[in-house]
């Protein structure tokens, strides 16, 4: 058994300010007991790579509502990569389209969270698809 | 003066048989369907409400006729039998062309006035070409970087007739001298065009978030425009002030109500302490709020809106001038309710909240399409939003006779619950010295972001359905409708014409210009005049705001 809490840096890249979505599911996260580190707004994919190799974390959740994920989060993956943290996972949630899923995925996007779902269900994602860690 | 409650009033005794004699004995046999039935906002709703509810009000104060104090009842004494509300459909998208055409096709089709939506770079103040700009131009509203976007982006409309609405708020004052020098390269004079900037900054730091300067220097540059246009522009609204954006963030009816009246009292305040006069710039203030699910709360919200607005204006600023008592307001149906899944009931979510609105008294409004969920509206998708207003308007009778809810025992004690609410609020806000200590201590938005969560909880555990979400879903579904994709060569174009544009202006007048307006700002002086000269220079959306950034910095958002 790990005792290591589950590492969440909940991240708003873009010029958007809806951050409606991202704070609910920071504290739902904190709720369910994981530690989260909510970087702010209008972060560069470069600060949010930076911020989740300084907090360690296990996974980062992306929140993109304007239309621009296919210019971010490919580069925040491959920032995540080049800074060696392979197990680091990319989530994606806000509007997107269904055609950009599996490219998304291909990219290395972990998994995206569409409106309409459950914080218990990125919970629960999180839980089984974290690396345990020592 | 009410009664001390010591004896029951006839109301009450009567409210206490039915209770005993009819609804007991079918309490014992059915019970209801749930424990508690609780609004959209979360709060409890009575099983019935009677005259005992209504006791407490007042016929001729409270209530009146159209056209009175406090307006309860509406501002205009003919409702909408004299004219109906603006239809303004919300519109803006790729390049401006293209919204262009979308304008002209709206105006076609019976819309009365227009509304544009920008995006994230032009709400920002950046240009197209800015680095931070990749990936957003032109994909949540049009791109529009300088006077020569402008000047295509409202070709072939005339601007004496059409009203236009623009949703800018950061760099609201240069999008409206952009948009005051293309009305005078049309021929139209400043004093007869008519329109709404939303210039609401007070939100930006509460909800909406898009900001740039420092929140005094940014409310100094709110009244420059109030103080500009009540000279310039007289038919002109140099403010809208926001509950919308307040709600979608995740506010209850209460808080949307309450934060979006003390921030227009705030702007009051500030207008009169640079000595504008309040009886000529007031009138020119609109308001905005939201249509969400919940019917009779939005109706009473907009009921009470008025009310308070009348009764604080009296209270707080000594007005007796009708036109600066009166709120008049824009509505827009409610973005967030709008679902992914089965998209084509949004249709129906749209017209009902539409239905609040004109219920509640709305001034003009915007009726969301369906897609909205998914992405920006396609041309179709737009129309039936359109139609649905024309439905309402046209077929279903409800414009006929005004306030046709007022004296339902449930809305007007609803409407004076919501008013006990919000006065609630004003007295914590004031107690803090106002809404921008508030918002510096982080008040509204803490409250906001409390309510989103507490939703959301109420969601997931059922206590709040959202058809097709959380009941009524449907394993196999697609998202069965066309959507609208703006591609990356929006911002090659854009990109083009903004660097066509740098190289055949005066660079030497631009940088003349710009330093001018540093100065103004510099001084305290109004900075309009600098604005608009820069704007006519064609200097950059961009540039003016670094400019003006040098001069007051940037705003940071504290932790909370």
């Amino acid at each position: 058994m790990s005792s290591r809490k589950i590492r969440v840096l909940v991240a708003k890249p873009g010029l958007d300010g809806h951050d409606r979505g991202a704070k609910v599911i920071a504290r739902a996260l904190r709720d369910a007991g994981m530690e989260v580190i909510y970087t702010g707004l209008r972060q560069t994919p470069e600060m949010i790579a930076a911020a989740a190799l300084q907090e360690d974390v296990d996974a980062v959740g992306v929140s993109i509502l304007s239309g621009a994920h296919n210019t971010l989060c490919p580069r925040i993956v491959q920032l995540l990569r080049e800074k060696g943290m392979k197990d680091c996972l990319v989530l994606l949630g806000g509007i997107v389209p269904q055609e950009d899923l599996a490219r998304l995925k291909e990219q290395g996007v972990a998994e995206i969270f569409l409106p309409g779902t459950s914080t218990e269900d990125i919970v629960k994602f999180l839980r089984e698809n974290v690396k345990p860690r020592d | 003066m009410p009664e001390t409650k010591e004896h029951s009033s006839a109301a009450e005794e009567e409210l206490e048989r039915w209770q005993k004699e009819t609804l007991g004995p079918s309490l014992t046999k059915h019970q209801e369907r749930k424990k508690s039935f609780q609004t959209v906002s979360l709060e409890e709703v009575g099983r019935l409400y009677t005259p005992a509810d209504t006791e407490d009000l007042e016929f001729s104060t409270d209530i009146s006729f159209p056209g009175e104090f406090p307006y309860t009842r509406g501002i205009h004494p003919t409702g909408y039998r004299g004219k109906l509300w603006t239809m303004r459909q919300f519109a803006g998208f790729s390049t401006p062309e293209e919204t262009n055409a979308r304008f002209k096709y709206l105006l076609q089709q019976g819309q009365t006035g227009l509304s544009v939506a920008y995006d994230l770079p032009t709400l920002m103040g950046y240009d197209a070409d800015s680095p931070l700009s990749e990936g957003e131009v032109g994909k949540c509203g049009v791109a529009v970087s300088s006077l020569a976007d402008m000047e295509v982006l409202f070709d072939g409309i005339p601007l004496e007739q059409v009203t236009v609405s623009q949703t800018i708020n950061a760099p609201a004052s240069v999008l409206l001298a952009m948009y005051l020098v293309v009305a005078e390269k049309q021929g139209a004079s400043w004093d007869k065009i008519s329109g709404t900037l939303q210039n609401d900054i007070l939100k930006e730091y509460i909800a909406q978030k898009e900001w740039i300067y420092p929140i005094k220097p940014a409310m100094k540059l709110v009244v420059d425009t109030f103080e500009f246009c009540t000279d310039r522009v007289p038919r002109y609204n140099p403010v809208s002030v926001s509950g919308y954006h307040i709600r979608e963030a995740g506010a209850t009816a209460a808080q949307e109500l309450a934060f979006t009246l003390r921030d227009g009292l705030e702007y009051v305040a500030w207008g009169v302490e640079a000595g504008l006069d309040i009886d000529r710039f007031v009138p020119r203030m609109s308001f905005f709020f939201n249509a969400h699910n919940d019917f009779f709360e939005e109706i009473a919200k907009y009921r009470a809106a008025r009310r308070i607005w009348s009764r604080e204006m009296q209270r707080r600023f000594g007005s007796t001038n009708p036109r600066t008592l009166q709120l008049r307001f824009h509505t827009q149906t409610a973005g967030v309710s709008l679902t992914v899944q089965q998209p084509l009931n949004n249709i129906v979510r749209v017209a009902i909240q539409a239905l609040a609105g004109v219920l509640g008294g709305t001034q003009s409004l915007h009726t969301d399409a369906y897609d909205e969920a998914l992405a920006l509206p396609t041309d179709r998708a737009a129309l039936i939003a359109l139609r649905t207003q024309q439905i309402i308007a046209e077929e279903t009778g409800v414009a006929n006779t005004i306030d046709p809810l007022g004296g339902s025992y449930y809305l007007e004690s609803l409407t004076q619950k919501m008013e006990t609410e919000t006065l609630e609020y004003f007295r914590k806000i004031d107690s803090m010295g106002g809404m921008v200590p508030a918002i510096e201590k982080g008040f509204p938005q803490r409250e906001i972001q409390d309510s989103a969560y507490q939703y959301q909880k109420a969601v997931e555990r059922g206590d709040q359905i959202i058809v097709g979400v959380n009941k009524y879903t449907m394993t196999d579904e697609r998202a069965e409708v066309p959507i609208l994709v703006i591609d990356e060569s929006v911002r090659t174009h854009q990109v083009e014409r903004l660097e066509s544009t740098r190289s055949t202006r005066d660079n030497g007048a631009v940088e003349i210009a710009l330093e001018k307006l540093k100065q103004a700002a510099k001084n305290s002086d109004n900075t309009m005049p600098a604005t608009i000269d820069a704007v006519r220079a064609y200097a950059t959306l961009g540039e003016i705001c670094a400019a003006l950034r040098d001069v007051y910095g940037i705003y940071e958002e504290p932790a909370f």
